[in-house]
């Protein structure tokens, strides 16, 4: 699965922050996961535990932020909050929603020593 | 912006973090997972535009008729238009060896235990020269309806091939590559007959991802719809050349 491409992304910027800002050891790792993101939280956690043995990342906390999905309807025009990518409009049924947030597979911060 | 090294924002952790042995400091990063793949894609994507080269991701199921479709679409541009292709296989090159036998250059990249081509395999064959310039560079994705969606190659478009006996349910069941599809193409339109597919439930399903999709019914094998490929293959042609 992806999710391993994922970790081993996420390791590479660990690598890389590390020579740049100078530190040993990632202690914790904050990310923001999407409800509409391409991946899915508990099977990144469980890549990053596999793929982070033996590197700096070893035994680092991850902290997965979860950010719910929004989308404008283009029934009603109405911002709603919507669970999954083919969600009716909670408002008025419409079946033409626009995303607009909840893609995001980002890393918010570290904690390092 | 960071003065020290350049990236958007980082600071140090609070004073009384610092101090505490069994915290670290802390740096804001606010950065995509994927930032070094969108990077590379978007280098790939000023390399095609430099060199008016069309890049079409074909991402489909495996089965649904991408090579197929790619020898059929070949064969119908007849050398009118220059054309290469990329194909993505977990392993074996009998993709690429099908796409020679028409006479046009193909790269074969085998991924191994990878599901998804990535930006820096399209990097590696465009420093090769595989994209025709003034021509049409197609990508054949490695067969999954699920992970090539999340990876950006660099591509002008993405185009998601469904093919009929694979059911008019897939968009529902694999949201994300329909919701990203720039055009999507029903493969194998001649077993419409044989097989319960119904053509208007399918691009309902589609339009709930992607509301403003296209949805082409084609058939690779009959020749059915290819001319309507083309004209979209041919708008977008002319749509790159217009932004250059
Ligand atoms: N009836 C019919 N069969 C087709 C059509 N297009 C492809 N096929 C058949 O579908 C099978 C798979 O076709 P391929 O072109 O190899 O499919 P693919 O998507 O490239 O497959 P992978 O690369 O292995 O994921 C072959 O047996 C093709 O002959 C079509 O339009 N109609
Ligand atoms: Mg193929
Ligand atoms: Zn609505």
């Amino acid at each position: 699965m992806h999710e391993l491409s994922l970790a081993r992304a996420l390791l590479t910027q660990l690598a890389a922050e590390a020579e740049r800002h100078a530190f040993a050891r990632v202690l914790r790792v904050k990310l923001a996961i999407g409800a509409l993101g391409h991946v899915d939280p508990d099977a990144l956690a469980f890549a990053f535990e596999v793929a982070s043995k033996g590197t700096l990342a070893a035994g680092a906390a991850l902290d997965i932020e979860r950010v719910a999905g929004a989308a404008h309807c283009l029934g009603c025009g109405a911002d709603v909050a919507v669970h999954g990518r083919g969600d009716f409009c909670p408002k008025c049924g419409g079946g033409h929603l626009v995303v607009t947030g909840g893609e995001d597979m980002k890393i918010r911060e570290l904690e390092v020593a | 912006m960071c003065g020290t090294c350049g990236c958007p924002s980082h600071q140090a952790g609070g004073a009384g973090r610092a101090e505490d042995p069994e915290r670290g400091r802390v740096i804001t990063l606010e950065r995509d997972l994927l930032a070094a793949n969108d990077a590379v894609a978007a280098r790939n994507r000023e390399r095609l535009a430099a060199a008016d080269t069309l890049a079409v991701n074909l991402m489909a199921g495996p089965g649904a008729g991408k090579t197929t479709l790619l020898v059929a679409t070949i064969t119908a541009l007849a050398g009118g238009v220059p054309v290469a292709v990329v194909e993505g296989d977990q392993a074996t090159d009998l993709d690429a060896a099908r796409i020679r036998a028409t006479g046009v250059p193909a790269r074969q990249i085998t991924t191994g235990k990878a599901c998804h081509l990535d930006a820096a395999m399209i990097a590696r064959a465009l420093d090769d020269g595989i994209a025709p310039a003034h021509g049409v560079l197609f990508v054949e994705n490695v067969g999954n309806l699920v992970c090539p969606a999340g990876f950006d190659l660099g591509e002008a478009a993405k185009v998601v091939v469904a093919s009929v006996p694979e059911g008019d349910d897939k968009p529902l069941k694999y949201p994300d590559i329909f919701a990203a599809a720039d055009l999507v193409l029903v493969n194998k339109c001649d077993l419409l007959a044989h097989v319960a597919f119904d053509l208007e439930r399918f691009t309902a399903a589609a339009r709930r991802l992607a509301p403003a999709v296209a949805v082409l019914a084609v058939s690779a094998t009959s020749g059915a719809g290819l001319g309507v490929w083309l004209d979209w293959l041919a708008r977008r042609r002319a749509r790159l050349h217009a932004a250059a």
